[in-house]
C-alpha cells in the first residue's frame, strides 16, 4: 500500500495538537517555539503533494477510502485535486506564519498553539474530504477552535464577536446539514443504500425543486462564510477581536471555505439550480465588491478596513465562480489563493503594529515610515499586491476573473471593475495617513522597526506573492483541468455552454463584422 | 542581437534590486553608478538592436521581431513576449536616451539627500518598467508596464513623503490613473471576449474582419479613456500639475519625457482598431485640441515655474493626441520625441534654477539669472524658442507637422488646427513669460539668496539635451521625411494620414504657426519685459478675471471635490454606518436577540453558546428532514 499522505496531512497537525497539550503550561518558552516547529510538519508533506501530482489530471488523486462509520455509509475518504491542492499549501504555509507570529500570546499559551494546530487540521480535512459527512465533521470541528481563539485570546468585546462568528456560522451548516442528510435519503431511494459519497451524489438524479432547495440550503451555508453581502456583519467583528493569528487564518483561510463550497459542491451537484441562481448571486457579488470596497474607504479601524476589502476581494472570487467560463473559474481559485496570501499578511502587519502602539485607529498614527521604514515598505509592497498591481499575484486572478466573466455577465463585470479603482482608494489612503507626514503624535516616535524574526515571517509570503504575480502558470496548470471539469460537468447536464471567446460560437453585440 | 532584447529589462531592473538591497551601504555617489551604467548599457544594446532597421529596402515583415519568452496566462492568451519594430525601437532610444540623461543630472540634483540610493531604485525600476510597456507585444504585458510606471510615478511624486502635499500628490496621481485603467480594462475584456486573446498579433491583424465598427468604437473609445488618464487630458488631467511635488529629475523624465507620453504610444500602437472607427478618432483628436487649449489657458497664469511646465506639458500632449486621432502617427510620435527631449531639458533647467535658487519655485521671486546662470540661461532658451515653434529647432518641425495634418485632413479638424494654432501663440507667449520672468530683467530674489551655476553634472546633461534639441528635428523636415520612412513598417496595414506634399501650401502653413509662435513672443516680450512695473500692473489689472480662472486652473479640483469625492465619501459613511451597522447589523442582533428569548424558556439547559448551537443544528435538521419526508422525495 502507498504512504497515506493525506491521512497524513490531516492527522499530523492533530496528533501534534495532542503532544502539546501533554506539556505542562509553565513550559511557555518551550511550548512556542515548539508550536511552530510542529506546524511546519505538514508543511513538506504538502510540497511533496504538490511536487507529485499529476499535471493536466482532472480528477482526484492520491484517492484514500477506508469504512467509517457503516450504518451510515459514510467514509473516510479524501483526495486532491487542482481545486483544493493549492488550498492545502495554502494552509500549510499560513499556519506556521500565524504561529510564528504570535510570539507574544502570553496567557494559556499551551491551549493557543493546541487550538491553531487543531484547526489547520479541520482545514486541510475540509478540503481533501470526498465524502460529505466527513467534510461536515471537519467543517464543523474548525468553528470551535477558531471561536475558542477569538474568544480566549481576543480583545475587549471579544465574546460578543465569538459568539456572533459562532451562531451565523452554525446557522449556515444547520442548513447544510439538512441538506446532506436530504442528499444521502436522495441517495438510498435511487441506488437502496444511505451514503454520502461526493462522486456518488454527482450520480444522482435530482429533480429542479429538490436542486433548487438544495442549492439554496448549501448556498447560504457558504455565502455566511464567504461572507457575501448581506451575510458579512460576523465578519468586521470577529477581526477586530481576533488575535493576529485569528485574523490571519480567518481571512487567509476560512473565508475560502465558502467559495470552495460553491465551486465544489452548488455548481457540479445542482448544475441546473446553479443555472437559475447565476444573476442573484453576481448580483450579491457585484455588491459584494463595491459595498465592501465604500465601506473599507471610511473605516477609522484599520483592522476592520482589512476586513471589508476581503469581502470586497471575495465578491470577485464569487463573480467569478458564477461567470462559469474557464478563465472565470480559474481566476476565481487562483484568487483564494492570493487573497489568503495577501490579506494575511496584512493581518500580520496590522497585528505587528499593534503590539507596538495598542491601538488599531488610523487617527493614531501619522508619519511612521520615518521610524519604521522596513514596516512601511513592507505595508506598501503588500498593499499593491492586493490592489491588484500587475506584476504581483493579486493582479492575476482579478484579471482572470474580469477577463473571464465578460462574456457571459458583461454588465456586472464591468460594474465590478469598478472596485479595482476603489480598491486603490482605501489602501492608498490608509498609508498615506498612517505612514505619510511628520510625526505628530511622540507616541509614534522610536517605535522599533520589525526585528529579524519579524521580517522573516514575511519571506515566504513575499516569495509567493512575487512567484505567482510572475509565474501563475506553476499554480494555472493545476488549476486549469479541475475547473475546465467542472464546466464539463455542467455543460454535460445541463443545456449551458460556456462561450468561446473569440471562437466562431461566440457573437459579439455591434460587432460579426 | 534581438534575441536577447529581455536584457535592455533586465540591466535596469538589476540595477534597481542592486540598490534596494545595497545602496544604502554602498552611499552616494556610487549608488548611482550601476544605475547609470544600466540604463546607458540598454540605450547602447537598443541602438545597435534598431540597426538592422536601417539596413536598406528589407521586407517589412522583417522588420518586425517577436521575442517570446515565457508563458504568462495561458487562459488569456497573454505571453510575456517583446515586439520589435521601428515603433518600439524609438521609444526604447528615448527612454533610455533621455534617461540616461536624466540619471546623470540627478547625481548633481539628489546630492546630500538621506535617501539617495532609494531614489535610483525607483528611477532605474522606472526605466525597466517603461520598457515592458513599450516592447510588449500584447494587452495584458501592456498594462503590467502600464501599472507598473504608474507605481513608479506614485513612489516618486512622493519622495518627500514628510511632506503631506508630496504624499496626497502621488495618491492623486495612482487613483486618477486608475480612473483611467478602469476603461482600459473594460475595453481589454471586450478585445478578449471578441478576440480570445490579448495577443497584438492577432488583435492588430485586421481586425475589421473580427469586429465591426460598433465594438470598434467602443474599443477606441474606451483605451481612450485609459489614455486620458496616463497622458493626462481632459477630464483625468488634474493629477500632473500636482505631481510636480516629486523631485524636479522626476517630473523632466516622468511626467513630461516618458511615462505621459504612454496614452499616445498605445493609441499609435492600436491604429488597425482606431482605424475602424472615425467616431474614436475624431474624438481622440478633439479631446486632445480641447485638452491643449484648456492647459496652455492655464499655463499663462502660473507663477510656479514647475507649474507652468506641467500644464505645457498637458498642452503639448494634447498635440499628440490631436495627431494620432486623425491618424498622422509619424507626426504624433515625431512630436513625442522631440517633446521628450526638449521638455526634459526645460525641467532640468527649471531644476537647476530651483537649485540654485534653493528650493525657490515662484518666479516672482527670480529674475536676471541669464548673467548667474549662463549655460542654464542659454540652454533653457534654446528649448523655449523650440517649444515656441521657432524655425529651425525640433519643435517648429513636428508640431508644424501636427497642424499641417490636421489642416490636411480638413472638414471639421480645419477647426482643431485653429485650436492648435492658437495654442501655439498661446505656448510662445506663456514660454517667452517664464524666460523673461526668470532670466530677464533684474533680481527680484531676497537678501540670503546666492544664485550660482548648477556643478557640471548638471550642465552636461543640459548642453547634450539643448545641442539635440537644434538638431533632432532634421530627422523629419518636408524635405527629408526620414523618420517617417523608419517607422512606416510599424505602420503596415494601417491608413497613415501624411502631411501634404503641397510646397506651397506647407510654406504657407509653416509662416502661419511662425508668425503666431513670434507674435506670442512678442506680446510677452512686451508685457514682461519692455513695459515699465506700472504699465505692466495695469494691462494685467485690466484682465483680472480671467486670469484669476487660469491661475486656479478653472477651479476644476474644488470642483470634482465637490461633486464626486464629498458625495462619495458621504454615500460610504452611510453604507457603513446606517446601512452596516443600523440595518443589516440591526436585523442580525434583532434576530439573535428572539431566538435567545426564545431559547430563555428553556433554560436552565440552554446556556452557552455551543449548547444553542446544538439547538439550532437540531432544529434545522429535523424541518428539513420533515420537509423531505412530505414532499416524499
Amino acid at each position: 500500500m502507498e504512504f497515506p499522505i493525506l491521512s497524513a496531512l490531516v492527522l499530523t497537525p492533530a496528533l501534534a495538537a495532542a503532544v502539546v497539550m501533554l506539556i505542562p503550561e509553565r513550559r511557555r518558552e518551550v511550548i512556542r517555539p515548539l508550536g511552530v516547529v510542529l506546524s511546519l510538519l505538514p508543511l513538506p508533506l504538502a510540497g511533496v503533494l504538490f511536487a507529485e501530482f499529476e499535471r493536466g489530471e482532472a480528477g482526484f488523486q492520491f484517492v484514500e477510502r477506508a469504512v467509517w462509520i457503516d450504518r451510515l455509509g459514510a467514509d473516510w475518504h479524501l483526495g486532491v485535486d487542482g481545486i483544493s491542492l493549492l488550498l492545502v499549501v495554502l494552509t500549510t504555509v499560513l499556519v506556521p506564519v500565524a504561529l510564528g507570529a504570535s510570539m507574544r500570546v502570553d496567557h494559556r499559551v499551551k491551549l493557543f498553539v493546541a487550538m491553531n494546530l487543531l484547526l489547520e487540521a479541520g482545514l486541510i480535512g475540509v478540503f481533501l474530504s470526498l465524502d460529505l459527512f466527513l467534510f461536515f465533521v471537519f467543517f464543523e470541528v474548525i468553528l470551535i477552535p477558531m471561536a475558542f481563539i477569538i474568544g480566549i485570546w481576543g480583545s475587549e468585546n471579544r465574546i460578543y464577536a465569538a459568539v456572533k462568528f459562532f451562531l451565523y456560522t452554525a446557522f449556515g451548516s444547520a442548513l447544510m446539514l439538512a441538506g446532506i442528510i436530504a442528499l444521502a435519503f436522495i441517495h438510498r431511494d435511487q441506488t437502496g443504500e444511505l451514503g454520502f459519497s461526493y462522486l456518488g451524489m454527482l450520480g444522482l438524479d435530482l429533480g429542479p425543486d429538490a436542486q433548487r432547495w438544495l442549492f439554496a440550503a448549501f448556498a447560504l451555508a457558504f455565502a455566511i462564510k464567504v461572507p457575501v453581502f448581506p451575510f458579512h456583519t460576523w465578519l468586521p467583528d470577529a477581526h477586530v477581536e481576533a488575535p493576529t493569528a485569528g485574523s490571519v487564518l480567518l481571512a487567509g483561510v476560512l473565508l475560502k471555505l465558502g467559495t470552495y463550497g460553491l465551486l465544489r459542491f452548488n455548481l457540479p451537484l445542482f448544475p441546473d439550480a446553479a443555472l437559475d441562481f447565476v444573476p442573484l448571486m453576481a448580483v450579491l457579488a457585484v455588491v459584494g465588491v463595491i459595498y465592501g470596497a465604500a465601506v473599507a474607504i471610511v473605516q477609522p479601524d484599520l483592522k476592520k478596513l482589512v476586513a471589508y476589502s476581503s469581502v470586497s476581494h471575495l465578491g470577485f472570487i464569487v463573480l467569478g465562480t458564477f461567470a462559469l467560463t474557464s478563465q472565470s473559474l480559474q481566476g476565481g481559485v487562483v484568487q483564494m489563493i492570493n487573497h489568503g496570501l495577501t490579506t494575511g499578511a496584512l493581518f500580520l502587519l496590522v497585528g505587528m503594529i499593534y503590539e507596538r502602539r495598542h491601538t488599531k485607529l488610523i487617527a493614531d498614527f501619522g508619519g511612521l515610515a520615518s521610524s519604521m521604514p522596513v514596516f512601511a515598505g513592507l505595508f506598501l509592497f503588500i498593499a499593491f499586491a492586493s490592489i491588484g498591481l500587475p506584476g504581483l499575484n493579486g493582479f492575476v486572478g482579478e484579471f482572470l476573473i474580469l477577463m473571464g466573466s465578460y462574456p457571459t455577465l458583461p454588465v456586472y463585470t464591468i460594474a465590478s471593475a469598478v472596485g479595482v479603482i476603489l480598491a486603490a482608494v482605501y489602501l492608498l489612503w490608509a498609508y498615506e495617513r498612517v505612514f505619510t507626514g511628520k510625526i505628530t503624535n511622540p507616541a509614534n516616535k522610536g517605535l522599533s522597526d520589525l526585528s529579524i524574526g519579524e521580517t522573516l515571517v514575511f519571506v515566504p509570503l513575499v516569495a509567493l506573492i512575487i512567484l505567482l504575480g510572475v509565474y501563475p502558470k506553476a499554480a494555472l496548470d493545476v488549476i486549469q483541468p479541475s475547473t475546465d471539469a467542472v464546466l464539463s460537468r455542467i455543460e454535460a447536464v445541463t443545456e449551458y455552454r460556456a462561450p468561446d471567446p473569440g471562437g466562431p460560437g461566440f457573437v459579439l453585440s455591434g460587432g460579426g463584422g | 542581437m534581438v534575441d536577447y532584447l529581455w536584457i535592455v529589462i533586465a540591466l535596469p531592473l538589476g540595477a534597481a534590486l542592486f540598490n534596494h538591497f545595497l545602496g544604502r551601504r554602498v552611499g552616494e555617489p556610487r549608488a548611482a553608478v550601476p544605475a547609470i551604467l544600466s540604463v546607458a548599457g540598454a540605450f547602447v544594446y537598443a541602438a545597435l538592436a534598431a540597426r538592422d532597421f536601417f539596413v536598406s529596402e528589407r521586407a517589412s515583415e522583417e522588420a518586425v521581431t517577436v521575442v517570446r519568452l515565457f508563458d504568462w496566462i495561458p487562459g488569456l492568451g497573454a505571453t510575456a513576449e517583446l515586439l520589435w519594430d521601428p515603433m518600439a525601437a524609438v521609444m526604447t532610444l528615448v527612454v533610455t536616451g533621455v534617461g540616461a540623461l536624466i540619471h546623470i543630472y540627478a547625481v548633481g540634483y539628489m546630492h546630500g539627500d538621506p535617501r539617495f540610493g532609494r531614489f535610483f531604485t525607483y528611477l532605474n525600476l522606472f526605466i525597466a518598467s517603461m520598457l515592458i510597456l513599450v516592447l510588449a507585444n500584447n494587452f495584458a504585458l501592456l498594462f503590467v508596464g502600464w501599472e507598473l510606471v504608474g507605481l513608479c510615478s506614485y513612489l516618486l511624486i512622493s519622495f518627500w513623503y514628510t511632506r503631506p502635499s508630496a504624499a496626497a500628490a502621488g495618491k492623486k496621481a495612482f487613483v486618477v490613473n486608475r480612473i483611467g485603467d478602469f476603461g482600459f480594462m473594460v475595453a481589454l475584456m471586450v478585445i478578449f471576449a471578441a478576440f480570445g486573446t490579448l495577443s497584438y498579433t492577432e488583435v492588430l491583424h485586421e481586425p475589421g474582419e473580427v469586429i465591426g465598427a460598433g465594438a470598434a468604437t467602443a474599443v477606441c473609445l474606451l483605451l481612450l479613456v485609459g489614455a486620458a488618464g496616463k497622458s493626462a487630458q481632459l477630464p483625468l488631467y488634474v493629477w500632473l500639475p500636482d505631481a510636480m511635488e516629486g523631485p524636479t529629475p522626476v517630473s523632466a523624465l516622468i511626467h513630461a519625457a516618458t511615462m505621459v507620453t504612454a496614452g499616445v504610444y498605445m493609441v499609435a500602437r492600436t491604429g488597425a482598431l482606431f482605424g475602424l472607427s472615425d467616431v474614436a478618432g475624431g474624438a481622440a483628436a478633439t479631446v486632445g485640441a480641447l485638452t491643449a487649449l484648456l492647459a496652455a489657458t492655464i499655463a499663462v497664469a502660473q507663477r510656479d515655474i514647475k507649474r507652468v511646465l506641467a500644464y505645457s506639458t498637458i498642452s503639448q500632449l494634447g498635440y499628440m493626441f490631436m495627431a494620432v486621432g486623425v491618424a498622422g502617427y509619424t507626426a504624433g510620435l515625431f512630436h513625442l520625441v522631440t517633446h521628450a527631449v526638449f521638455k526634459a531639458l526645460l525641467f532640468l533647467g527649471a531644476g537647476s534654477v530651483i537649485h540654485a535658487m534653493a528650493g525657490e519655485q515662484n518666479m516672482d521671486r527670480m529674475g536676471g539669472l541669464r548673467r548667474k546662470m549662463p549655460i542654464t540661461h542659454l540652454t533653457m532658451l534654446v528649448a523655449t524658442l523650440s517649444i515656441a515653434g521657432i524655425p529651425p529647432l525640433a519643435g517648429f518641425w513636428s508640431k508644424d507637422e501636427i497642424l499641417a495634418v490636421l489642416f490636411a485632413k480638413g472638414g471639421y479638424y480645419t477647426v482643431l488646427w485653429g485650436a492648435g494654432l492658437l495654442t501655439a501663440l498661446l505656448t510662445a507667449f506663456y514660454m517667452a513669460r517664464q524666460y523673461f520672468l526668470v532670466f530677464g530683467g533684474e533680481a527680484r530674489w531676497g537678501e540670503g539668496a546666492e544664485p550660482h551655476e548648477s556643478p557640471r553634472i548638471m550642465t552636461v546633461p543640459l548642453l547634450v539635451l539643448g545641442v539635440l534639441t537644434v538638431l533632432i528635428g532634421f530627422v523629419n523636415t518636408p524635405f527629408r521625411l526620414s523618420f517617417e520612412h523608419f517607422l512606416a513598417p510599424a505602420f503596415e496595414g494601417v491608413g497613415l494620414l501624411h502631411a501634404p506634399e503641397d510646397g506651397f501650401l506647407l510654406t504657407a502653413l509653416a509662416l502661419v504657426s511662425t508668425a503666431a509662435g513670434v507674435v506670442g513672443i512678442a506680446i510677452a516680450y512686451l508685457v514682461y519685459h519692455h513695459a515699465s512695473e506700472d504699465t505692466r500692473e495695469r494691462l494685467l489689472g485690466r484682465v483680472r478675471r480671467p486670469l484669476m480662472t487660469w491661475e486656479h486652473g478653472y477651479w476644476v479640483d474644488e470642483v470634482y471635490g465637490r461633486l464626486i469625492v464629498k458625495p462619495g465619501l458621504a454615500l460610504a459613511n452611510w453604507s457603513a454606518g446606517f446601512v452596516d451597522q443600523r440595518v443589516i447589523d440591526g436585523l442580525v442582533n434583532g434576530i439573535g436577540g428572539a431566538v435567545r428569548r426564545a431559547g430563555g424558556r428553556l433554560r436552565p439547559l440552554q446556556s452557552g453558546f455551543v449548547r444553542s448551537y446544538g439547538a439550532l443544528l437540531a432544529l434545522g435538521a429535523v424541518a428539513l428532514v420533515a420537509w423531505i419526508a412530505a414532499r416524499g422525495l
